[in-house]
């Protein structure tokens, strides 16, 4: 950034945690980087996230300690955070503000981009409606993730949602359609095990030559945070709608930056909202999630697939709450599940996908597949209520209708839900819903039509399994 | 400079909710503060890049919308800029200080006059009409303050800025009137509300209807189908004319309202929706202090509409972004929260807003003129939780509560609205309307309901402890003939081709047919028949798929089901 205009200051004023206040710095504006330099000649950086007449506040990316009002220089870069951009970014591996972290050299830019980019005219975009085949039936079955969506994994501490990531990133694809995904990866505060979990999926599957990996971990700095998936999201819109491809963006954990978000809100003494998340929260998730979709014209799609870990498995905690209503959509991970072994442990029931509608059906995936999944639900909702009531009065105090529910929950959450690593396509998982539902009295299945039951049910003309078909 | 907000000095002669530019890219900003010298400006677009010692430059206009003909139909942003005509000028992404004019300055409009030299020109008088859209009929009339005898008439196309009516001394009228935002347009006197505003959907109709000019709140948690619910209320609603105004929504949902609107027809008219609808989209990535506008603007342009006599529904999804807007801005302007951090007049804010909703004799020569607004806010309380600041200051203000239910929403019951917690308030003053216009059994009907919805309540409580082959038959009829209502009536398709809108007619049908056939159940399990009977013989799953028959095979099917029930059952042909 030499070639930049640059102004130098040595009028630091006060220095409070984090923050650094600045006198007569004229030329700051909003969102601009910032050096300082201490005198052992080590640079520290920084951010404006105030300005008035008086002084200029700067927020420091790192620590604050030897930083001093008489001898520190603090230098004003005259713009925000940059990233620079071009095809060779693929198969690079950069830190949370985009320095390399893989031991080559700098990306020779194409174009310099604001990493927080400009909102999409919502008459520009365009509706998702490109069925993506996860691989896995609880997605594809009945929660169906189409390109240029944001479809959120909600994970419980000790839940392998980090796994089904990696599942995705390895086989997820568009049936019947040439070249795969660009994947986007941001980290954000794991663990260093889990960056390298992440790092060898990468690796082994072959994705990191279509990959383009950002990396915060859980002891870089926490400001530094707030940048990251800005980085990474200016980076996919770059390959999507400049480049024409399609790019998954996983940011993995949403909650750790939403932390790192209320450590800086709370440094700068704003008054705190819910569980001391700053009022903004909403608005700032939103300026994330809403960088996923497609515009009208431009063959490129960006869909984001953001992981994070609900806090004492509360779905009401805020970082879960308000991702939801900005989100279209959750995937929610489930305890009980996985104490059983069954994996991905995806409870369907409170999952959902309001993108779904759109990419299903006849000539996207199967004419059946809605009214499917629907009944599915249905005999599952049940199912589990029978659970409940069989806890209380015992499995044999139930009837014979609501024994076969029981079964059917119980047999849905191994066979169906549970696959393993096994990746299915949309037709075998559609067909193993029919397969389920065989088991239960056709009197009993209301929102499959009749003529669907007759072609794709038991001895169905269409239907596409046979008795010793296992999974 | 700080967030969305900004401070200036030496304003001079600068006043309250004056529009401001901003920086070197004219960003617009309203004054909402002013100490001494200092002035303090909220931003309707993003802040970063602004420098202190940028240049600010005053308006002299309060925050205000441009109204005539090219209203239907378009799509603004909060601060009322044509979204299609942005993206002619800047791109697929919006850029900073990007501006259009709000109504269209190319396009001409055919004026037919309907006053002649030497009338008498008023306040409301109506002065000719525009076909803005093949339903809506643009009544251009005076504006406030407009008083003369009519010296000129010009008949013909015009652009919005062109005299089409010259008074008496000189003064030019066009089609084109700007009004405040933040100011209610003025009416002569309120009307009391008689008249639904019917949804199509039944649980809405039938169980907790909304009367024309009235208020209803929505809160439901995130993925219990607000969204749905007020997109199908814009489809369907028996309104002349749909705000729709999508307050820090998702753009994927506003970009499938965009596509799905002209495409499709409303069941009245058979046109196409968008000849009757009006979207405001300020997405949630959009600027936040644009959201904060975006209600009054939508309201608004819709008491215009509602000036020329036109019954508008506005439907603000969600009014808790607009909320949460609110207390964003309270907080950079370091004002005490009240709870939850809302500032204070969350609650007086919120009333003035749903305040403008009525049904009202309008300001003309003509006193007999009525227009209605009626307003739908989608409340998100967070975690779903009803207490919070928002959803309580809301109810407080509505006629109508549909209380959206997760637990519902997993099951897959669409509309997931929950029939113990919802109320309509405004119910006992449609009544007449309902016996005259639906069925003189209506009541009957609706109490039939309730009931057998309520009784399920009960006893669901004690089936949960003993068992479901612990109950007596008499009940386990009354489980079924609610799982049959709750699964066979209220439950409603949003995509199903005969499902999706139910007119009143066929929920009449639908209604009685119901409460006939569990009644034939009630009757054989007083009767002492025996429950598998009564459970097996009459055909159920019929009376379940009813919903989905056509309207042409209704009656036939319908005249099936009670024969086949009564003889089932035992009690002779009907």
């Amino acid at each position: 950034m030499e070639d930049l205009l640059t102004a130098e200051y040595r009028t630091i004023e006060a220095v409070k945690g984090p923050l650094v206040f600045v006198r007569h710095a004229r030329r700051a504006a909003l969102g601009d980087l910032v050096t300082l330099e201490i005198p052992s000649n080590e640079i520290r950086s920084g951010q404006v996230i105030e300005a008035s007449e008086k002084w200029t506040i700067v927020q420091l990316f790192g620590p604050s300690d030897r930083i001093s009002p008489g001898t520190t220089w603090v230098k004003f870069a005259e713009e925000g955070a940059h990233i620079a951009l071009s095809p060779l970014i693929l198969g690079r591996i950069f830190s949370g503000s985009g320095e390399p972290l893989d031991s080559l050299p700098q990306v020779p830019p194409l174009e310099r981009r604001d990493v927080h980019g400009s909102a999409i005219n919502p008459v520009c975009r365009d509706l998702p409606t490109d069925f993506i085949q996860t691989g896995l039936s609880a997605i594809d079955g009945l929660n169906t993730l189409v390109r240029g969506q944001k479809l959120p994994i909600f994970s419980c501490p000790g839940l392998p949602a980090g796994e089904i990531a990696a599942h995705l990133i390895s086989h997820a694809c568009v049936p019947n359609e040439e070249g795969g995904f660009a994947v986007v990866f941001a980290a954000m505060g794991i663990s260093s095990r889990e960056a390298r979990f992440y790092l060898e999926t990468f690796e082994s599957s072959g994705a990191l030559e279509h990959s383009v990996i950002f990396m915060n971990l859980a002891d870089d700095a926490v400001i530094e945070r707030l940048l990251t998936p800005r980085f990474a999201l200016a980076a996919a819109e770059y390959l999507a709608f400049d480049r024409n491809m399609h790019v998954l963006v996983v940011l993995c954990d949403m909650t750790h930056y939403c932390n790192a978000l209320r450590e800086v809100s709370s440094s700068r003494e704003e008054i705190p909202g819910r569980r001391g998340y700053p009022g903004y929260l909403y608005t700032d998730l939103a300026g994330i999630y809403e960088r996923a979709g497609r515009i009208k014209g431009r063959s490129g799609s960006v869909t984001q697939i953001p992981i994070l870990t609900m806090p004492d498995d509360d779905i009401t905690h805020p970082v879960p709450d308000l991702t939801g209503y900005i989100t279209e959509g959750q995937i929610v991970l489930d305890r009980r599940l996985h104490r059983k072994g069954i994996f991905p442990p995806i409870q369907v029931l409170p999952s959902l996908s309001r993108l779904m509608d759109r990419g299903i059906g006849e000539g996207r995936t199967r004419e059946d597949h809605r009214p499917l999944a629907d009944q599915l639900y249905a005999c599952y909702a049940r199912g589990t209520d029978q659970r409940r009531v069989a806890s209380i009065i015992g499995e044999e105090a139930l009837n014979e209708t609501d024994r076969m529910f029981l079964r059917f929950a119980e047999d849905f959450e191994r066979g169906f839900v549970g696959q393993g690593v096994e990746s299915r396509s949309i037709s075998k998982t559609l067909d193993l819903g029919w397969r389920l539902l065989a088991a239960l009295p056709e009197a009993e299945l209301v929102r499959v039509s009749k003529d669907l039951i007759r072609r794709y049910g038991a001895g169905g003309e269409e239907h596409g399994w046979t008795e010793n078909q296992q999974t | 400079m700080a967030g969305p907000t900004v401070q200036a000095r030496g304003l001079s002669g600068c006043f309250m909710n004056e529009i401001a530019r901003v920086g070197p890219w004219g960003l617009t900003g309203e004054i909402i503060r002013i100490e001494g010298d200092l002035a303090t400006i909220q931003v309707y677009e993003e802040t970063v890049g602004l420098k202190v010692g940028d240049p600010v430059r005053t308006t002299g206009e309060l925050l205000s919308v441009e109204l005539g003909p090219g209203l239907v139909g378009e799509i603004f942003d909060g601060i009322q800029r044509p979204l299609p005509r942005l993206s002619a000028l800047s791109g697929d992404f919006i850029q900073k200080g990007a501006e259009a004019k709000r109504l269209d300055r190319e396009r001409l409009w055919s004026f037919e006059a309907r006053v002649k030299k030497g009338d008498l020109v008023e306040w409301g008088t109506i002065l000719g009409a525009v076909k803005e859209t093949p339903r809506i009929s643009h009544l251009v009339f005076a504006a406030k303050g407009v008083r003369g005898l009519v010296d000129e008439v010009r008949e013909g196309d015009f652009a919005v800025t062109e005299p089409v009516v010259i008074l008496e001394g000189g003064e030019t009228i066009t089609m084109r009137q700007k009004w405040n935002v933040r100011e209610p347009r003025p009416v002569r006197g309120r009307l009391p509300l008689e008249t639904p505003l019917l949804t199509g959907q039944r649980t809405v109709d039938t169980l907790f209807p909304i009367a024309e000019g009235g208020t209803a709140v929505i809160p439901g948690g995130f993925g219990s189908g607000k969204t749905v619910i007020e997109q199908t209320i814009a489809k369907y609603a028996s309104a002349d004319l749909i705000v729709y105004i999508g307050c820090g929504e998702r753009g994927n949902e506003m970009a499938d309202t965009l596509s799905q609107f002209p495409r499709l027809t409303d069941p009245y008219a058979g046109r196409p929706l968008m000849e009757r609808t009006i979207l405001i989209a300020n997405t949630s990535n959009m600027p936040v202090a644009a959201r904060e506008a975006s209600i009054f603007t939508g309201v608004t342009i819709a008491e215009y509409y509602r000036d020329m006599g036109y019954r508008v529904a506005v439907l603000a999804d969600s009014t808790s972004r607009w909320a949460e807007a609110l207390r964003e801005i309270s907080s950079r302007l370091e004002e005490i929260p009240g709870e939850e951090g809302y500032p204070t007049y969350l609650a007086s804010r919120l009333s003035a807003f749903y305040e403008r909703a009525g049904r009202f004799l309008l300001i003309g020569p003509d006193e007999k003129r009525t227009g209605s607004v009626t307003i739908i806010g989608a409340v998100s309380p967070p975690g779903g939780d009803f207490s919070e600041p928002v959803t309580q200051a809301s109810l407080q203000m509505a006629s109508t509560f549909w209380a959206l239910d997760t637990d519902l929403a997993n099951q897959r019951h669409f509309p997931a609205i929950n029939w113990r917690m919802s109320f309509s308030l405004t119910y006992p003053s449609l009544l007449k309307w309902y016996r005259q216009l639906a069925s003189s059994e209506w009541s009957s009907l609706v109490r039939e309901v309730h009931e057998v919805l309520q009784q399920e309540e009960d006893l669901a409580e004690i089936v949960r402890i003993i068992g479901l082959d612990s109950v007596a038959d008499r009940e386990r009829v009354l489980l079924e003939a609610a799982r049959m209502l709750r699964e066979g009536y209220l439950r409603q398709s949003a995509v199903h081709p005969v499902d999706a809108y139910c007119s009143i007619r066929r929920q009449v049908k639908l209604l009685s047919t119901f409460v006939f056939c569990t009644g034939r159940m009630f009757a054989a399990a007083e009767r002492g028949l025996p429950l598998d009977l009564i459970l097996g013989a009459p055909p159920l799953e019929a009376l379940l798929r009813l919903k989905e028959v056509c309207d042409e095979d209704l009656d036939v099917r319908i005249a099936e089901l009670r024969r086949d029930f009564s003889t089932s059952l035992g009690a002779g042909v009907v």
